[in-house]
């Protein structure tokens, strides 16, 4: 059978006989990288364009059409020492992407806006106090009409959108206040300029847009790099799928080129891309990423596969039912739909703030204005007197007080390892008091360590590796690795379901069932350990026995110890058998633990310590946890797992320590801290300046003033989360 | 004050420009990458022993 690579899913035609491709590319982070990559790759004939872009870890590479295969692409990046596999931009990033860029030419419009109308503004102050004509003042006036109408109209379309959008669905949000105070302010001035007024107020309200704007990109432009970098680890996992495209022939195609129907080859040792049903071939299957169950599970014709199972020992031919995760198990998908029903219900506290804040400014301008009739000012002076107050209570300061905090966390915790999935994970997590673990994949690691590699002679270790580096079982692959074995033993032969085999200087070497090396007696002694599969290896007369299983994150213990230390509760939830649940619980001293749940009965355990007032952080990664983690208060998941738990998650973590739990935590915590801390600056600020509102002595040089100050307050404020989760664990 | 009519129109067109200059930067893509254009600036000429294949 012949295999060949297909990179022809990803290859865009960018016109005139030119072909473009974009690479996600691991380990780039320095203009070295960049110059090596760029000039490694150029040096190939016929490519006109090699660019690395930096900040998302790509490269953009272009060639005459039909001169070259990607997959040289790919090979080069390898020869130069980087991981590379072609990406596909996602609908979703490609949205971010479209909002982020309309967000900066909204706030390139109202900065523009609001400098030239300060340049005409301060001589009209100044012009005030000495001898400017009125004349003067109200071409002025006009002129800054004339800047600040169009530009508000453009820029503020964010604000106006959003609060519409509330509007219409009956409810309210920060936008709604924001766009009532510019829009009065804006309307205010334009009348006020009509009957020759000594003020108004075109440059507060624009100013105001320019630093709400500020506030939007920014917290924008943190979820575009979230996903961005999601993304780039979609594409480096390089899920791809033997498909035949002949009677014998397969070609090895990414999986977004894979539709429902197709039938793709699986092999010992691959993991499953698809979703499918076996049609020929009998082998065993490892499930523990879709169940929690480490047991593995015998399939044959008519046995449904799903996506993330590993193939164990025989070679399986599925017919592709939905590529990728479009289908799931009915039960998983209907709890997964309650629970994100019931997520969606969560308020942030931004919109919190601005549901007790809205209907008081509201109130307090209209007292203002009723005040000042019935004191005996005029109708006119009370109205501009109660627009004035909105204006130096529309919340500069408030837009700001939350998204500056969460940009600067954010990029704390992505230095820590963890990348948010929604904005408003940071103050759900800082509120968690309960943590449940899943086992598999969770506190243990996704692939499989030896567990006595101590006890075995060096020089027989090595040797073991070698030889099972001709083998394609997982276990093998595992006891290879850990023996850093790099040459194979030649004329190793492998025996289906059995093991591998050579003879080297005359001596027998075995490697896989104990049966198989006879050494059935020595296993007796051996299988302490329930979740352990057990290998043995012999030479000649000499026989081993190997223990291979998932070991724990490295540092587990030290987690669930800090975890204890900040006073929030563990407990473990696995869809696993007892005795190996059992065992981990013990290793990490948790006295809560279940094993062989459901998904359903994970979440009644959520409901139920809901119930009791706990808010609770939900760690897994199998598919079966996907349910549970959208009911849980927050969630998070390891890098490696299941996509659908991945993108139900709020919270991904990368690489192999748990450390970025607490790490996690612990800056969510200092966030929401200086969050709450924040709103609190915004409405003292409001306190010291509503009362002078009121009076009626506000013009605009004060309004500028005070907004402008407390939106930078606020700003220096929250820089201070950068230094957040610096000591780990 | 008559200079005025000058400054004035002249004031907007200068900012208008910047704001021209802007809008064009964001949609020519200068600002996809910025920590990578950091580099850009102080990285290395190509080699020359590599200008003449390209020729």
């Amino acid at each position: 059978m012949q295999v060949t690579r297909d990179f022809s899913h990803y290859v865009r035609d960018a016109g005139e006989g030119v072909q473009h491709i974009d690479l996600a590319v691991e380990g780039v982070h320095c203009a070295g990288c960049m110059a090596k990559i760029e000039r490694g790759l150029s040096a190939i004939p016929d490519v006109t364009l090699a660019r690395v872009n930096l900040t998302d870890r790509r490269v953009a590479l272009e060639w005459k059409a039909g001169t070259l295969d990607p997959g040289r692409f790919i090979d080069r990046l390898e020869e130069l020492g980087y991981k590379a596999y072609p990406f596909e931009t996602e609908s979703a990033e490609v949205a971010e992407v479209a909002e982020s860029r309309f967000l900066l030419r909204c706030l390139g419009v109202a900065a523009f806006a609001t400098m030239n109308v300060m340049m005409l503004s301060i001589p009209v102050w100044s012009g005030n106090v000495s001898d400017m004509l009125p004349e003067q003042r109200d071409f002025f006036h006009w002129l800054s009409a004339l800047i600040a109408l169009p530009a508000a109209a453009y820029a503020g379309q964010p604000f106006f959108r959003s609060a519409w959008r509330a509007l219409s669905a009956k409810t309210t949000n920060m936008d709604v206040p924001i766009s009532i105070g510019v829009i009065l302010a804006l309307g205010m001035s334009v009348v006020e300029t009509i009957h020759h007024a000594e003020h108004a107020y075109f440059d507060a309200a624009i100013m105001l847009l320019t630093f709400l704007l500020v506030g939007r990109f920014l917290d924008q432009n943190m979820r575009r790099r979230t996903r961005a970098v999601a993304g780039n680890l979609a594409a480096l996992k390089a899920e791809t799928a033997a498909k035949f495209i002949g009677a014998d022939e397969i070609s090895q195609v990414p999986v977004a080129a894979i539709h429902p129907g197709d039938i793709v080859l699986l092999r010992p040792g691959e993991r499953c891309a698809v979703d499918g049903t076996v049609i020929e071939g009998r082998s065993e299957i490892d499930q523990s990423l879709i169940t929690g169950e480490t047991l593995y599970v015998t399939a044959e014709q008519g046995t449904p596969v799903y996506a993330g199972s590993m193939n164990i020992s025989g070679t399986l031919r599925v017919r592709v039912s939905a590529a990728s995760e479009a289908t799931l198990l009915a039960e998983i998908t209907r709890l997964l739909d309650n629970a994100l029903q019931a997520r969606s219900r969560y308020m942030r506290l931004a919109d919190r703030a601005s549901r007790l804040y809205a209907p008081v400014v509201h109130a307090t301008a209209l007292l203002t204005i009723l005040g000042w009739v019935v004191a005996g000012a005029s109708w006119h002076d009370a109205i501009v007197t109660g627009v004035a107050v909105l204006i130096i209570t529309c919340p500069c300061a408030l837009g700001l007080a939350i998204p500056t905090v969460q940009t600067i966390a954010s990029g704390a915790m992505f230095k820590s390892g963890v990348l948010l999935n929604s904005g408003d994970a940071i103050e759900r997590l800082a509120e968690a008091d309960h943590v449940i673990f899943d086992k598999t994949g969770t506190l243990t690691l996704p692939d499989l360590e030896v567990m006595n590699a101590a006890d075995i002679p060096a020089d027989i270790f090595e040797l073991a590796g070698r030889l099972a580096l001709s083998s394609h079982h997982p276990v093998a692959a595992a006891v290879a690795q850990a023996a850093g074995a790099k040459s194979p033993v030649v004329g190793a032969v492998e025996e289906a379901g059995q093991g591998v085999r050579a003879t080297v200087d005359g001596v027998e070497l075995r490697l896989g069932r104990p049966s198989f090396c006879g050494a059935e007696t020595l296993v007796g002694r051996a299988t302490v350990d329930p979740e352990a599969s057990i290998v043995a290896f012999s030479k000649g007369n000499e026989k081993f026995v190997l223990s291979v299983r998932q070991g724990l994150r490295p540092d587990a213990q030290a987690v669930i110890a800090a975890l204890k230390a900040r006073n929030i509760g563990i407990e473990i939830l696995s869809g696993d058998r007892e005795p190996a649940v059992k065992a981990a619980a013990h290793a990490l001293e948790i006295p809560e633990w279940r094993a062989g749940v459901t998904p359903a009965d994970k979440i009644a355990r959520i409901e139920e310590l809901k119930q009791r007032g706990a808010k609770v952080l939900m760690v897994g990664d199998g598919m079966n946890d996907a349910p549970s983690l959208a009911a849980a208060h927050v969630s998070m998941s390891p890098i490696s797992a299941a996509h659908l738990s991945q993108a139900t998650a709020d919270l991904v973590f990368l690489g192999r320590p748990l450390a970025p739990v607490v790490a996690a935590i612990d800056a969510s915590r200092k966030a929401l801290h200086l969050m709450r801390q924040n709103l609190w600056l915004a409405i003292g600020y409001n306190v010291l300046a509503v009362p002078v509102a009121i009076s009626g002595v506000v013009t605009p040089l004060i309004a500028a003033a005070a907004m402008s100050g407390s939106s930078i307050l606020v700003m220096l404020n929250s820089l201070r989360a950068r230094s957040a989760s610096r000591e780990i664990v | 004050m008559e200079i005025l009519v000058i400054l004035v129109p002249l004031a907007l067109m200068l900012g208008g420009a910047g704001l021209v200059a802007f809008l064009w930067s964001l949609k020519s893509g200068q600002y996809d990458d910025l920590d990578g254009a950091a580099w850009r600036a102080i990285a290395d000429d190509e080699p020359p022993q590599e200008a003449p294949a390209k020729r």
